[in-house]
């Protein structure tokens, strides 16, 4: 099962150094294959080295895209951490 | 490269001032000994045994990160330890991974050299970017980097923890491994080529108290070790073979610094006693372990709020018994003998718990919160007061409960704390069995019938942040309505003068938590109404103690009498500021109006 969700980065450092972090551990969790692309860039969700690639700064539009079994989970927790500030 | 000066020739550098103070001393430049690995290339056969170098090196790698994590962790606090856990996943990033086997198998080079190749394409990106933030952020991957290619080679590198004298620290950049490594004493000051505000490096020297300056560009081309160096961390300012008449100034400037910095020690030090001779304490409120210099250096008594939500946060898991136990033994023996008060998880409201699943509230901050949230998840609220037990038999450590509305709370919170010390007693595990045990006061309910819980309780804080909330009905974090908040509200004086007479009759000590303990205007009104104690922040410390020290007993008494006359928040304060403008005008000139 393939889901996609498109969001707008809300936290205040985007998606940078903690919540990159954070992101990625979570990520690693789920079986599903997660993609992140913005514009039209596409990297690993799983790979911190992917996700500073993508320089997503606060304000930026990015979609998740699951693959897998868990993919609404997954796409579910990995929002929260773009749409809040965790500090 | 620019040419190396005379001797004798003073240059100055502008950088980023980082830390403050000033430092004058002999250089110590720390080479970053770049390894620089040589070309060879391999046959298809050794492939996998070049794979397995690799993945050998990744694993001692990340075996040395997590020691240094520790280290850091232990001595620094878990928030400075955790820097390293994006180390660690650089060093778990499978597409990174991935891509060095592939490219190895691609172009059959040592591993070395397809290593370098594919962190530079990272790092060469990184550099790019807009955000300081994100560019600081190569630090980290060329830490990791060099860390990888050095247990590739084989080679062990001499570090920072090998300084014999006092000196400057000039470096290029330092790696958090590099300061965590260095000792405290020995380093007079950093200097480093690169960097910004939100730097390792900076963090590091800010905490560490030890002056330093980043962003210099060049410093490591200009100085040698054993250059006489000047560091300014106020101004950002760096002067390499100063000339006798900027020596001398800059020796009068330190002594002008470490004189304003002794002014305000003076009075850190000084008893919180009033004229009249009535002692009140002031204590310090803090959130993380590291918070504790600060603490200190303003001269607090003590802590009289350690909030331990931030433990449970901006995390995936829930914190380890073991994890708590380190952080309040810390505490606790830095502190000692003066006392902490630590304030078991008080979660929810505006503060949520990563780890767990916690459902959104309607009404969150009458919800599913504090005492209320430890007293269903029985399993997490233990381990927090196992560490809390086990802290204790090191420092002299006091429990407090949040958000207790009732007697009820109160005692079914004592029941799972008096099991944890049956299970403990049991182990043979050391703490203090007298441990007090005190109720935080900050639901309206626990005002009313604090005569009740005064009968079972130690002792009292006030949370006056929530008390105010709860008692005038309003959302502190709703603006339209933020003009009814008012500390000073006859209905908030009056719970609070409740209060204090509840504790004063079972001979029970109460302080007060919130920020109205670091409203100058409120103190002397707070001191009249009896409060034994005032927790605040750090910062607020010396101000409120300037007060006590200013104002006898007896006057405050009378002050607080009459405030309690008034009939609305507005006259209270009015009079409080006039009359704090006549007894102690020096801090009353720094209110508002």
């Amino acid at each position: 099962m393939q889901v996609r969700k498109e969001l707008v980065v809300k936290n205040r450092t985007g998606l940078h150094a903690r919540p990159a972090a954070m992101f990625v551990q979570i990520a690693n969790k789920f079986q599903s294959d997660i993609m992140i692309e913005k514009e039209d860039q596409k990297v690993n969700g799983k790979s911190i080295m992917g996700i500073l690639m993508l320089a997503a700064e606060k304000g930026s539009s990015i979609t998740i895209i699951a693959d897998g079994e868990d993919a609404e989970k997954a796409v579910e927790e990995l929002s929260e951490i773009l749409l809040h500030d965790i500090d | 490269m620019p040419k190396k000066p005379q001797k004798s020739k003073q240059i100055q550098l502008k950088g980023i001032p980082a830390a403050p103070g000033i430092a004058i001393g002999r250089a110590y430049v720390y080479g970053t000994e770049d390894i620089i690995p040589v070309e060879r290339t391999i046959d298809r056969e050794e492939i996998p045994d070049e794979v397995q170098r690799f993945k050998d090196s990744l694993k001692k790698t990340k075996k040395e990160i997590l020691a240094i994590e520790k280290k850091i962790s232990s001595e620094m606090g878990v928030e400075h330890g955790r820097i390293f856990s994006a180390h660690l996943l650089v060093l778990e990033d499978s597409v990174l991974v991935h891509e060095v086997v592939a490219r190895l198998k691609k172009k059959r080079k040592n591993v070395e050299i397809v290593f370098t190749e594919v962190l530079n394409k990272y790092i060469n990106v990184l550099s790019e970017a807009r955000d300081e933030y994100l560019r600081d952020r190569i630090s980290d991957i060329t830490d990791v980097g060099k860390r990888i290619l050095k247990n590739l080679s084989g080679i062990e590198q001499r570090g920072l923890a090998d300084i014999d004298d006092k000196s400057i620290v000039i470096a290029y950049d330092l790696s958090p491994s590099d300061t965590a490594m260095m000792h405290k004493g020995r380093v007079l000051g950093f200097v480093t080529d690169i960097g910004g505000r939100t730097s390792h490096t900076a963090i590091m020297a800010k905490s560490l108290e030890i002056p330093a300056v980043v962003g210099l560009e060049s410093v490591t081309d200009v100085v040698k070790s054993g250059d006489q160096i000047i560091l300014d961390g106020l101004h950002g300012v760096v002067i390499v073979n100063p000339t006798k008449r900027f020596l001398e100034k800059y020796r009068r400037e330190k002594k002008k610094y470490e004189h304003l910095e002794h002014e305000l020690n003076e009075l850190r030090s000084l008893p919180s006693e009033t004229p009249d001779g009535k002692k009140i304490v002031v204590a310090g409120n803090i959130e993380l372990p590291e918070d504790v210099a600060s603490v200190i250096s303003h001269g607090a008594e003590g802590i009289g709020l350690y909030r331990t939500e931030y433990f449970y946060m901006n995390r995936q898991d829930v914190p380890s018994e073991e994890e708590q136990f380190n952080a309040y033994k810390s505490v606790a023996q830095r502190i000692k003998p003066n006392s902490v008060i630590v304030r078991s998880l008080d979660l929810g409201g505006d503060k949520f718990l990563s780890a767990l699943d916690v459902p959104k509230e309607m009404n969150p901050f009458l919800g599913w919160r504090a005492i209320r949230f430890c007293l269903a998840r029985t399993d997490i609220f233990k381990a927090q007061l196992r560490a809390i037990l086990r802290a204790s038999a090191f420092g002299n450590l006091k429990l407090m409960y949040p958000m207790i509305s009732g007697i009820a709370e109160l005692r079914q919170a004592n029941e799972i704390l008096e099991e944890v010390k049956r299970d403990l007693r049991k182990e043979g595990i050391p703490f203090n069995d007298q441990i007090p045990v005190g109720a935080m006061i900050e639901v309206p309910s626990a005002a009313i019938t604090s005569h009740i819980l005064a009968k079972e309780a130690d002792f009292f804080s006030i949370g006056t942040n929530d008390l105010i909330q709860y008692s005038l009905a309003v959302d502190r974090v709703n603006e339209k309505i933020a003009y009814l908040y008012e500390p000073a509200h006859p209905a908030v004086l009056s719970l609070v003068k409740m209060v204090i007479d509840s504790a004063h009759r079972e001979n029970i000590p109460v302080g007060l938590c919130g920020e109205m303990a670091g409203d100058v205007a409120l103190t002397m009104i707070l001191m009249g109404l009896g409060l034994d104690e005032f927790s605040t922040s750090p910062i607020a410390v010396p101000e409120i103690k300037k007060i006590i020290r200013s104002v006898r007993f007896t006057e405050a008494r009378n002050i607080a009498e009459k405030a309690m006359s008034f009939t609305t928040g507005k006259e209270v304060m009015r009079y409080a500021k006039s009359r704090l403008r006549e007894l102690v005008p020096d801090i009353a000139a720094e209110l508002a109006s």
